[in-house]
Parts: C-alpha cells; structure tokens; sequence
C-alpha cells in the first residue's frame, strides 16, 4: 500500500494522462465519426465508398499496429511524420475510435422511424436538414448507450499508448513494479482501480440511460 | 443503396440526379486524386524501388519459403492464433460459469459473479497482461492469454446475459413447471437458445479478441507483429514499409472474414427463421386432411432442426 502513496503525484500525473488521452482523442474521434456516418448515408456514392472502405480497414487493424504504422511506416510512405508521444497516440485513437463511434451512430440512423425522415422531406428539408435538423438528434437519444460502451472500451484502448512513449496509467503501473518488485499485486490493484474509476461510472451511465430511453420509445 | 439510406432524402428528380452526378464526378476526382498524390509522393520518396523484392527474393540467406511460411506463417499467424485458440474455450467456460452464478436464485453466488464481470470488463487487457509479466511472472505467451481470458469471459457472460433476458420469460417458466430445477432449465433451456441468439455477436468477439492479442507485442510476446518487426530489422530499413503493410493486409484479411461469418451467420439464422415462418402460412391452402396443423408442426421443428 505504501508504494501507492509514496507516488502518489506520479499516478496522479499518469491519471490525468490516461483522461487527457481520452478526452482529447474522444473528442476528436466523435467529430470524425459522426462525419464517417454521414458520409455512409449520403447520396452520393463515393462518399459512401469512401466511408465503408474507410471503417472495414481501421476497424480491422489492431489498434497496436496502427501505433506501429504511424511510427515506423507513415513517414517513408506518407511523408507523414508525426511526434512519437501524445500526438502519436491521439492521432491513432482517433482514426481507430472514430469506426466505431461511425457504426453506432449509424445504426441508430436506421434505428429512427421511418416516418420521421418522410415527414421532414415532405416538408422540403434537405439532406443535411433531415439528418441534423430531425434524424440525428433522435438518433443519438438511443445512441447514448452503445456510445458510452465504445467510450469505454476507448478509455482502456489508451493503455495501447503505454507501449509507445506515453506516460499514462499502464506505464506506469510498469514503471512501478520495476523500481518496487514486492509490491507488484498493490500497485497493479491500484492501477486497476484508477481506471474502475473511470470506467464504472461511465458503465453505470450507460444502463441508467438505456433504461431511460427504453421507457420513453 | 440499401432501403434504409434511400428515406433520408427524396428519390431523385432530374434536378437532383444531375446535381448528384456533378458530386458523384467531384468526389471520385477528390478521392482518386489524393490516392494518385499519396502514390505519386510516395513513388517521389522513391517507396517503388528493389525494397518489394524482399518479398519474392529476400536474400540474406533466406528463401521466399523461410520468409512466409517459416517466418510469418509458422511464427508471425501461428503466434498470432495460438493465444487466441488457447484462450477461446478458456473464456468460454468460464463465462459459462459466471453466466449460470449470476442468475442463481443465492446472493452469495450472485454478488461475486457481478463484481468479477464488472471488474474485467473495466481493466484494460494490456494491464492485465502486464500483471501476468511482472506480477505472476508467467511467459509472456500465458499473459496474453490471461488477458484475453480474464476479459472475454466477463464480455461473453455479459453476450449471455444479454441473451437470456431477451428470451420469453414462458420458456424459464415452462423449464421449472415441467419439473426441470433452475439449474437444469438454465443448461438445457434456457443457455442453448441464448447462445443462438447470441452467435453473432460472439462470433465478433473472436475480431475482438484476434486484435487484442496483437497487445502481447508491447509485453513482449511473439505475434504477427514481432514478425513484422524482426523481418524489417533484419532485412534492413527500407523493408519497413513493406513488412508493415504486409503484416496489416494480412490482420485485415483474417479480421474481415471473421465479421463476414459473423455477418452471413446473422442473416442465415434470419432468413431461417422467415423460410420457416414463410412455410406455415404457404402450407395452409393445399396441405392434406389437417394441413394446417401438420405443416405447424412440420414449420416448428424445421426451426427447431435450425436451433440444434
């Protein structure tokens, strides 16, 4: 137990990593996705190719290899050199997340009924207009759900961030049990139960809304 | 175009389609434009030298044969699987167990089963892994499959659960009037069915969990990815980009034809379901003496056939 709060500051720091990480990058990844599940329902064709070719391969690839690619592989291929650290781990949790966040909302799309879209386009609304005037807005009511459970999952992906130069929470649970070898059970314990932190009120969110949203429909 | 993309906008006019086609036009030029730039700023960084021939003809005393099958078949896909197929039954019987204790009628069963789902779905694999190198000083191979299986097993009892609150509350009712006990009516009636139910989604936890064993690179663990990572350091530098996407079209390749089964296994068991329901109400007119009766029974076993 000591261990823990001798280094207190030290997890502190690599806490607030962890939520940075995940903050930053869910942010972003919301931003894309949203803009991927638009692109998969429009009418027009290459942007919905472009989106369903874009969420079958980053969807497949393992968020460490994207890791690896943007390290090793993105600047001889793409020119592309991007900061190892932070930046490095943001950029990949964004493009891996964003599939995700773009499968959700699209299904909750087609989840919303039919008769909404028609009565919007009877009143004349564009596409734009159907989709962020009455289709989305309801859309994300039982999106919410789904939503948080790959937030979740998100969160613990930052441990993917560990491996390559960002100090967050599994890094240093590492770190710790290299310098304090009898203490591995407490560190990794509290390590565990910093994320708990994070990712139990989010699940507890999750099914209080679904059953929110279950009773209003 | 799937039905459920055409309601978000009107079926188009000629108005429309022209300006449809105008976009169509603009976005294909945009995207086979950037593809085209990627390709001719990568041919510029000189990406399309001799380095690709490290593929055919790797040299360094190697055959195509060693680097393949020898190198990433046997150690790199077989490195990759192998923690996977280990942990696969693994996490299955135990979130078997788990699924069963949660509903026990006892609080003492139900409580720890709760708190145990709870904990591992919220912990993320590589720590646990982490914890397996560090703390219990396992192999690096038994980490990634304690990972995989500490964390599976609350996802699938999480799938099962799932399964058995969607089933009609009459078929645990008509287990336990016809004398079977809650346990007996939890494995014979009531767990079958919701693993059916459940199938797809269990099928793309095995997506799931092909990917998070790709986390044993950073402890340590030989996958696909530390092939990759040898081979480049072996063959030298300019080969990174090769063995990279190398290593990516082939996690891909396995990564999607996993969903595709998952996939075509949801829409078989749908279309099952229809043809058996199609068939009831197509039997009625010319069945013989009885016919609908008969071709009830004959429609519910056909689906029961389909169940089991």
């Amino acid at each position: 137990m000591g261990v823990l709060i001798d280094n207190a500051d030290l997890m502190w720091r690599a806490f607030t990593m962890t939520l940075w990480l995940s903050v930053a990058a869910g942010v972003l990844s919301f931003v894309w996705g949203v803009l991927l599940a638009a692109f998969r329902v429009s009418p027009i064709g290459p942007l919905r190719k472009f989106g369903s070719v874009y969420v079958s391969i980053f969807r497949n690839t393992p968020l460490t290899l994207l890791f690896l690619f943007l390290l090793v592989a993105a600047p001889p291929l793409l020119g592309l050199l991007v900061p190892l650290g932070v930046a490095m781990a943001i950029l990949a949790m964004t493009l891996y997340t964003s599939t995700f966040v773009c499968e959700v909302v699209r299904s909750g799309i087609n989840s919303v009924g039919v008769g909404q879209a028609e009565a919007a386009r009877s009143l004349g609304l564009s596409f734009f207009q159907v989709l962020s005037q009455v289709v989305l807005p309801q859309a994300f009511r039982s999106v919410i759900p789904p939503l948080i459970n790959v937030y979740i999952a998100h969160v613990k992906n930052t441990s993917v961030a560990a491996g390559f130069a960002v100090f967050e929470l599994t890094a240093s649970a590492q770190r710790l049990s290299n310098f304090n070898a009898s203490d591995v059970v407490a560190i990794f314990a509290g390590i565990g139960l910093l994320y708990l932190v994070i990712t139990i009120p989010m699940g507890l969110a999750s099914q209080r809304i679904e059953r929110k949203v279950a009773i209003a429909r | 175009m799937s039905s459920d993309n055409a309601v978000l906008y009107d079926t188009p006019g000629p108005k429309a389609k022209a300006r449809d086609r105008v976009f169509n036009v603009v976005f294909t030029i945009f995207f086979v434009g950037l593809g085209a730039w990627v390709l001719y700023t990568a041919y510029n960084r000189d990406i399309f030298n001799d380095r690709w021939n490290v593929l055919s003809n790797p040299g360094k005393g190697q055959s195509a044969y060693d680097l393949w099958v020898t190198s990433i078949l046997f150690e790199g896909i077989w490195g990759t699987l192998k923690p996977v197929i280990i942990a696969i039954p693994i996490a299955l019987a135990l979130a078997l167990v788990l699924t069963i204790l949660r509903q026990s009628p006892y609080w003492i069963a139900r409580v720890p089963a709760r708190v145990i789902t709870e904990i591992f779905r919220g912990i993320p694999v590589l720590l646990i892994m982490f914890f397996g190198v560090l703390g219990l000083n396992i192999d690096p191979l038994w980490a990634v499959v304690l990972g995989l299986v500490v964390y599976n097993m609350a996802v699938v009892a999480e799938i099962l659960r799932a399964g058995i609150a969607a089933l009609p509350s009459g078929q645990r009712e008509a287990g336990l009037s016809i004398g079977l006990t809650p346990l007996q009516t939890m494995m014979r009636i009531q767990l079958p069915q919701a693993v059916r139910i459940m199938l797809p989604a269990l099928i793309s936890q095995i997506v799931v969990l092909l990917k998070d064993s790709s986390l044993g690179f950073i402890i340590g663990y030989s996958d696909l990815l530390k092939t990759g990572k040898d081979n480049y350091n072996y063959f030298g530098e300019p080969t990174t980009v090769v063995f990279i996407l190398v290593i990516s079209v082939i996690y891909i390749a396995i990564n999607m034809s996993v969903s595709r089964l998952a996939t075509y296994i949801e829409g078989r068991m749908r279309t099952k379901s229809k043809a058996a329901a199609g068939l009831k109400v197509g039997d009625k007119p010319d069945g013989p003496d009885g016919g609908v009766t008969a071709a009830g029974i004959g429609a519910n076993t056909r689906t029961g056939d389909s169940t089991w």
